[in-house]
């Protein structure tokens, strides 16, 4: 024995003392389900995209690829989309929601710029799918076949691509060479698209063309009409017809003064488009108030910024000689507007009715097994008819009538369509636990306005039909991205490594490879779940 | 890289204030941050569960390891921290270490210096390090005198408000009303510890004169090491003062050591500082201000003050002490900016942030 003097043991290190033992709970990393991704009717994986976006120009392109797997219209998206994302964001709660819009428009703008095409390396299926309708959700349905591996056809009943996009969407909020950059880049995948292609009957034209499933997706493009006596001269027009006709050669005349009724984002559209006619008064009637009108905000502020006029609580009487009859209304207790008698003039030179749209769904007469009620075709959750085989999404089926929601259904239908075609059904994996504002720990986001995308000066805007939103620059767009708070998803930086006093984070490498729990030492005490910025941490109880 | 306006693009989504960021050049990162950091204090000592006190080890040490390439020794005073790390033949020590008695540690550390010198190795550094009681109390005159003979030695002081290792026992470090095995809440009379009694340890250090003091908490890890790669770069006797929460003494959950840290700055009641030859010369100003009771409330130390009747009084008298330190310190101005006032660092992570 070779000790020094009293000394019995061998020195050894702590690390033979595995404090793990003590634990009664451990750590364990979790992605939770970002509220803005929840909020998505397009399924995008914003917080993914928004990640790559934060690393600047390096990263740009990754995040444009990360967002055109569920989404090919960033660009489209960025500009029309009504960003439900941006309403459920967390960081509303700290400062200001992420300008999710304004970051997705700016790598849409850079996608076309840099003219990003997407390749699709999928397996050829040899089976051939039918699109009827090249508006947002035929041509998501579309995109995302084709990346599957089916050949796919669209049939479109107008002479251009885009639907609703295209006649329903003025150019000062979307501009056309926009939409045909990211419509182009959908056929340049493999698909093929039939103009002028009206579809009587939608069974028939699967069997002629030999298709082994349909998607459906005609829109809804007839205006919902009222009947309001008028006077022969008195031109009355329904806005779905207006939008229409601001695609072709002609434009329609309305008149010095023109009134809109309804209170819908087609109803500010319809308005502000006659305002660029040359309408020195635009007048919305509505027969309820601001609170209840459906549009959007934003909608009706910029109205109201370029010179449009609202009445609410009217309802339009009749129209004869240049002037309308408006009768003033009234709320009742459950909040439905009751007539009052009281009856004022308007003058107009023309009416638009923007009531509201219907589909037209002749194409399915006489297809067995569906079902329409309120007018709309009736799907299952895997987004297909009563018909086997044949799937439909967008205006025509039962839900809100946005951009993003016929984009959405375009990616579920094709993701059912290509299970359904291959014998098998699709499901959908779990749903992450929703990442709250209450499971962050926002101490460690330092404070950050939103960076405001700069508008033309209303009284600019009003008489041409230029973009009114301007996009972000470069420098903004980082800066906005950066504010993401990553809810719910480890963004790597580094605080559960820092925080352990037991050394028990192990840090695998760099950034993207994330961390891993040492057990051995891991007491469990839920300083690295406390002090995640993100909740991307939780504390699970040991089995005992 | 730059905005339009020619500021900094601040990585928002950490600000500065996360131990690294992905973003980050790695250098702007934190010593806790990188894979190579010296883990000083290695996993397997027996430190309760959210120990505040071996977290502040850890990032002192390792900031201290780094400034001075691994050419470290320290002196450790008897307490938690050396019985948890060392309990014979185990150590959990990755560097030199010495202990000796409770007292001494400035002593011992003293020597090693003064050794080191006869030897000429200049490029060897020391550190003394003990928790509250054996600094602010039992090695009090040990401290005073090698902060006065000028000797150079980092001494590192990990308060966490009371002698834990022993069975929770009153400090001169202990605060005010907060409940400790021998200073019970007895009626209105006694609500917890004492008022107007206890020392200011780092003001203490300040009169000394000594080329740096500073304070620091674990909730804030870039200014912790700032400080302690700042005091590594001069020499003479320096003096940091380390705020750590004491999940077990102080009756809080293991998980909320950090939230506490942070709230203890955010309330006022811990002025965190840095001087320079005997003057105040940058503070850490509040970011969100909270009321001292968001602090005290989470503990059970201080549980009497919020039973049946709350003292409301009691409460009051602490909120003054913070108020007090704001006012001292000049906590609150500007405080809508994160930045921190600092001695002369070319290494600001925040600046970046």
């Amino acid at each position: 024995m070779d000790k020094p003097y009293a000394i019995t043991l061998d020195v050894g290190s702590s690390l033979a003392n595995k404090t793990g033992s003590w634990r009664t709970e451990r750590a364990v990393y979790v992605d939770r389900m970002p509220p803005c991704n929840d909020a998505c009717p397009a399924g995008e994986n914003i917080q993914a995209w928004l990640y790559e976006a934060e690393e600047g120009e390096a990263g740009y392109e990754r995040a444009w690829r990360k967002l055109v797997e569920e989404n090919p219209f960033p660009a489209i998206m960025g500009r029309v989309c009504y960003h439900p994302c941006e309403t459920a964001c967390n960081r509303a709660q700290l400062d200001e929601a992420v300008g999710i819009h304004s970051v997705e428009r700016f790598l849409g703008d850079e996608g076309i710029r840099q003219g990003w095409r997407i390749e699709s390396d999928a397996e050829p299926s040899g089976k051939r799918v039918l699109v009827i309708g090249a508006g947002p959700s035929g041509l998501s349905a579309a995109y995302q076949l084709t990346r599957l591996g089916h050949a796919v056809t669209i049939y479109e009943a107008g002479s251009l691509p885009g639907g609703m996009m295209r006649f329903g969407i003025p150019q000062y909020r979307l501009p056309r060479d926009v939409l045909e950059a990211e419509v182009q880049r959908i056929l340049d995948l493999g698909v093929e698209l039939k103009l002028n292609t009206t579809v009587d009957n939608a069974l028939e034209a699967m069997r002629e063309g030999g298709f082994d499933a349909a998607f459906l997706a005609v829109g809804a493009h007839i205006g919902r009409r009222a009947y309001v006596p008028a006077g022969e001269a008195d031109r009355i027009v329904d806005a779905v017809s207006l939008l229409e006709s601001m695609e072709g050669e002609e434009r329609p005349q309305l008149g010095r003064r023109v009134a809109i009724y309804g209170g819908g984002d087609t109803a500010m559209d319809a308005a502000r488009t006659a305002k660029r006619l040359g309408a020195t008064d635009a007048v919305v009637v509505y027969r309820r108030t601001r609170e209840r009108m459906p549009a959007h905000d934003f909608e009706v502020e910029e109205a109201a910024e370029e010179g449009i006029e609202m009445r609410w609580l009217s309802t339009v009487k009749h129209f004869e000689g240049g002037k309308l009859a408006l009768e003033r209304m009234e709320l009742d207790e459950s909040g439905f507007p009751q007539p009052t008698g009281e009856v004022e003039e308007l003058e107009a030179d023309s009416l638009v009715l923007a009531l509201g749209q219907e589909a037209d769904l002749s194409l399915l007469d006489g297809v067995p097994g569906i079902e329409v009620s309120d007018g709309v075709v009736q799907v299952g959750p895997n987004m297909m008819t009563g018909c086997e085989g044949v799937f439909a999404g967008g205006d025509m089926v039962p839900a809100e009538r946005t951009v993003t929601v016929g984009v959405g259904h375009g990616k579920k239908a094709a993701r059912h369509i290509d299970r359904w075609l291959r014998g098998e059904a699709f499901e959908p994996g779990p749903r992450h636990e929703l990442a709250t504002f209450e499971s962050l720990n926002t101490w460690y986001y330092s404070d950050a306005p939103r960076t405001v995308q700069p508008q033309l000066e209303a009284a600019r805007r009003a008489s041409n039909f230029a973009e009114v939103v301007a996009g972000l620059d470069e420098q903004s767009a980082v800066f906005e991205a950066r504010r993401c708070l990553s809810c719910g998803n480890c963004f790597s930086c580094d605080n559960c490594y820092g925080v352990c006093p037991d050394n028990a984070v192990i840090k695998l490498g760099e950034p993207g490879e994330l961390y891993e729990i040492d057990l051995d030492f891991c007491k469990g005490c839920g300083l690295c779940v406390a002090e995640c910025p993100c909740g991307a941490i939780e504390m699970v109880p040991e089995q005992i | 890289m730059a905005d339009s306006n020619g500021q900094r693009v601040r990585f928002y989504q950490v600000g500065s204030f996360a131990a690294g960021n992905r973003l980050l050049d790695p250098e702007q990162r934190t010593v806790q941050a990188r894979m190579d950091r010296s883990n000083t204090l290695t996993s397997g000592h027996r430190a309760c569960q959210g120990c505040g006190e071996a977290l502040g080890a850890r990032y002192a040490l390792d900031a201290a390891m780094r400034a001075t390439d691994g050419k470290l020794i320290a002196a450790n005073a008897t307490g938690c921290l050396e019985v948890f790390s060392t309990p014979f033949p185990e150590s959990s020590w990755q560097l030199p270490w010495i202990h000796s008695l409770f007292g001494n540690a400035p002593a011992v550390a003293s020597g090693v210096a003064a050794a080191l010198r006869a030897k000429g190795r200049e490029d060897v550094r020391v550190v003394g390090q003990g928790g509250d009681g054996g600094t602010v109390d039992i090695g009090f005159g040990c401290l005073s005198g090698m902060f006065e003979r000028g000797d150079d030695v980092l001494y590192i002081c990990y308060d966490n408000e009371a002698y834990m290792n022993t069975g929770v026992q009153r400090s001169g470090a202990t605060p005010p009303a907060a409940r400790t095995a021998n200073t019970k809440p007895i009626g209105r009379e006694h609500p917890g510890n004492a008022f107007g009694q206890g020392k200011d340890m780092p003001r203490i250090a300040i009169a000394h004169g000594i080329p740096y003091v500073a304070t620091a908490t674990v909730a804030d890890l870039h200014d912790l090491e700032h400080k302690v790669e700042a005091a590594m770069e001069l020499r003479g006797p320096r003096y940091i003062h380390v705020f750590v929460p004491c999940p077990l003494g102080w009756g809080a959950d293991s998980a909320d050591t950090i939230k506490l840290a942070r709230l203890v700055v955010e309330s006022g009641l811990f002025p965190v500082f840095e001087a320079a030859g005997g003057e105040v010369v940058g503070v850490s100003k509040i970011r969100r201000q909270v009321p001292v009771e968001e602090y005290l409330k989470p503990q059970r130390r201080y549980a009497h003050l919020f039973g049946d009747p709350p003292r409301a009084d009691v409460i009051e008298r602490l909120q003054a002490i913070a108020d007090a330190n704001i006012a001292r310190y000049g906590l609150l101005e500007d405080a809508s900016d994160i930045d921190h006032t600092r001695v002369g660092s070319t290494s600001d992570a925040r600046e970046r942030g």
